[in-house]
């Protein structure tokens, strides 16, 4: 075990890829440049060569079918875009060649294909560099879609979804990217549609996903001080969704609370809200919630987005609403040092 | 091709440089104050093409930009407060705070938006171009696009109707020869030259020194009477260079991706410097002249930064006002 950052558990998973598959490419806008994808891509063209690792044009549709093309041919490509919102420009390949192939030629071929995308949050991203689209993606029949919380998942998920025989989209948010964690040497991968539970409670189940666990964690912790002892599991996989462990601990706990970093209307929040109210209707004690962002963008002034994404404090008042339990959710805000749109003091914009 | 502009355009062209240049450095010495808390891409280096803009479009012209908009905004006659404001994210920004620098607007200046997705705003350009040929007006649709931009699909796709339909789009292509810290060598194959493409499907081009602001105001000059007199799409492609970093206020020449020597080289062809000593050495303006106008440049820009410091931010709820039109 290593103590790496998320984004260095990345460019360790990719660095493992490289090198024990010849059919793993690495490409997208950055991959080689001296940022190396926020550190992400660092050192891999050097070591593996141009041929396997490379920057691209400003072209994101036309790579993402070809990184089709080169699936189909036998290469495993990983796709990297800085921003998911970027990747918006692909979306036919992704829907309607990546996501469809292996169906619509009644299971000729599979389309080994990982696209990273980084999510951006605060310091005015904005509309257009701030989106959270998972939902989207899971709505998508035939892609597989992952958005890990840790670096040790971070490092795992992707080399299982390098070594997937199926189109994955890997959500990456850039406030984790920081962040360090224990992440296993070597080879080590994390099954795909597999969560994880972090905390183990009888009082509520809380289900999050990236940004939304560290969050959670907070909450949950604060939580236990307060004498409430909350389930909460990382999602790790948003499709394909572990049901038999949210469904265990719902009926454990009779309530779910669940966050999401995307919109609330369509959210995958909702979804598992309804698939819980199907299969556990009468585990539950409680009208489940969801929490999730605003049904509008993300605007760039700071003054607009103080109360846009879901916090602790929020998380700490749902819960105590739901047990209909007063908790002071103050003392936690409190703790906060960092202004509300830096992920740390580390982040001095502009990217 | 045009002569070269008389002395009153030569002296306009030379304020629009100095005001952009001089708004673009402010942004970059207060940045890391950290009260601007977005992204900004700043166009020191790159001034002539929107200062050439500012003195060739007509007000009821449209402009549309992408994320390197500052200069274009201005040039195109934007409201210089209000785009301040909006970096520092103020209820009195051109878009209330909720678009920041990436995000700029004033339509009574007929600058339409500018976009923070590498080539969104290009086909939007065309549209409004479309509706001006269907309403008859002699107005134009000007597009600022980078030489990343014509790497994207949607780039083809709009001249090709541009050129179909004929209509009035004006492309200014600003060759910095860089997206982000890729050079063209990597993106592009060698020896081509950009305005070749957009010959090839049809528009009518020029290319030259983007650096050159007469050279600009002439290759500007002639495209924009072509296109009133009905000539269909031009693209114009200028050569020119970015001094800072992709993003943000510093220089970055040590990062690896470009050399020292390169930056030098264009730095000596400085936009603002090399015009302001030719019209020195004309004897159309002299150094009276030239500390006069830096004087009043200061003066407005040190203003409109501090209207917008004083400006107050929005009220939260206005994060959730805006979505729809109508009620
Ligand atoms: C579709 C899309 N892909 C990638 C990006 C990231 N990006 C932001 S600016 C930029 C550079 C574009 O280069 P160019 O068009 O030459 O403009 P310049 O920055 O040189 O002015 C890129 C790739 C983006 N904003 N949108
Ligand atoms: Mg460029």
């Amino acid at each position: 075990m290593a103590q790496l950052t998320f984004a260095a558990a990345i460019n360790d998973a990719l660095r493992i890829a490289l090198t024990i598959d010849p059919r793993v490419i690495c490409y997208g806008l950055g991959t080689d440049d001296p940022k190396g994808v926020f550190g992400t891509t660092a050192g891999l063209q050097a070591q593996f060569g141009a041929e396997r690792v490379f920057d691209m044009p400003t072209a994101e549709n036309a790579m993402t079918g070809i990184g089709v093309g080169a699936a189909l041919y036998g290469l495993r490509p990983v796709l990297t875009h800085q921003r998911l919102d970027f990747a918006l420009l692909s979306l036919d390949q992704i829907v309607n060649n990546a996501a469809k192939w292996h169906f619509m030629f009644g299971g000729r071929r599979a389309v080994p294909l990982t696209i990273r995308m980084i999510m951006g949050r605060g310091w005015g991203q904005g509309p257009t560099h701030s989106q959270n689209l998972q939902a989207w993606f899971a709505h998508i029949p035939g892609l597989k879609v992952v958005m890990p919380a840790t670096a040790g998942d971070a490092k795992g998920l992707l080399l299982s979804a390098i070594f997937d025989d199926n189109p994955v989209i890997f959500l990456e948010h850039r406030w984790l990217h920081n962040l360090k964690g224990e992440v296993a040497e070597g080879d080590v991968r994390v099954p795909l549609g597999r969560a994880q539970r972090l905390r183990r409670g009888d009082a509520i189940t809380i289900v999050a996903m990236s940004t939304m666990t560290a969050e959670a964690l907070h909450a949950v912790d604060f939580l236990a001080d307060h004498g409430v002892a909350a389930d909460l599991i990382d999602l790790r996989s948003i499709r394909p969704l572990d049901w038999d462990m949210i469904a265990a601990s719902v009926k454990r706990t009779g309530r779910l609370l669940v966050l999401d970093t995307g919109s609330l209307t369509g959210s995958v929040a909702g979804e598992i809200v309804a698939g819980i109210a199907e299969r556990g209707w009468n585990d539950l004690q409680a009208a489940p919630r969801r929490l999730a962002v605003p049904d509008f963008p993300e605007a760039t002034s700071p003054a607009l987005t103080r109360t846009y994404h879901v916090r602790a404090e929020q998380i700490v008042d749902a819960v105590a609403a739901m047990l209909q339990r007063p908790i002071d959710s103050a003392p936690l805000a409190a703790r906060r040092t960092h202004p509300h749109d830096v992920p740390g003091a580390w982040f001095t914009g502009p990217f | 091709m045009s002569a070269r502009p008389d002395a009153g355009v030569s002296r306009d062209l030379l304020y629009h440089l100095k005001r952009i240049r001089r708004v673009e450095l402010e942004i970059a010495r207060r940045y890391p104050e950290g009260a601007m808390r977005c992204p900004v891409h700043l166009s020191v280096g790159q001034e002539a093409v929107a200062a050439a803009v500012a003195v060739t479009l007509r007000r009821e012209d449209l402009a549309v930009s992408g994320h390197r908009a500052h200069a274009h905004y201005l040039g195109k006659g934007g409201d210089l407060t209000a785009m301040i404001a909006e970096i520092y994210g103020k209820a009195t920004g051109c878009s209330g705070g909720k678009g920041g620098s990436m995000h700029l607007i004033d339509e009574a200046a007929g600058f339409m938006g500018s976009t923070a997705i590498v080539g969104g705003t290009i086909p939007v350009g065309v549209g409004l171009a479309l509706g001006m040929k269907q309403t008859g007006t002699d107005q134009i649709s000007c597009i600022f696009l980078g030489d990343g931009a014509i790497e994207a699909g949607v780039f083809y796709e709009s001249l090709n109707f541009a050129v179909l339909k004929r209509l009035p789009v004006l492309f200014v292509c600003e060759n910095n020869l860089y997206s982000v810290y890729t050079p063209l060598a990597k993106r592009q194959p060698a020896g081509r030259c950009i305005a070749d493409v957009a010959a090839a499907i049809g528009a009518r081009t020029a290319s030259g020194d983007g650096n050159d602001v007469e050279q600009v105001w002439s290759l500007m000059t002639d495209a924009v009477a072509a296109l009133r007199a009905g000539s269909g799409p031009w693209f114009l492609e200028l050569a020119t260079y970015r001094w800072l970093e992709h993003c943000g206020p510093f220089y970055d020449n040590d990062i690896g991706y470009r050399s020292e020597a390169e930056f030098r080289a264009w730095q000596a062809r400085d936009p603002v410097a090399c015009h302001q000593a030719r019209l020195i050495e004309r004897g159309v303006i002299d150094a009276a002249m030239v500390a006069r106008l830096d004087a009043d440049i200061d003066g407005e820009v040190a203003q409109a930064f501090a209207a917008a410091e004083a400006a107050p931010f929005p009220e939260p709820g206005a994060a959730f006002t805006d979505l729809y039109a109508g009620p």
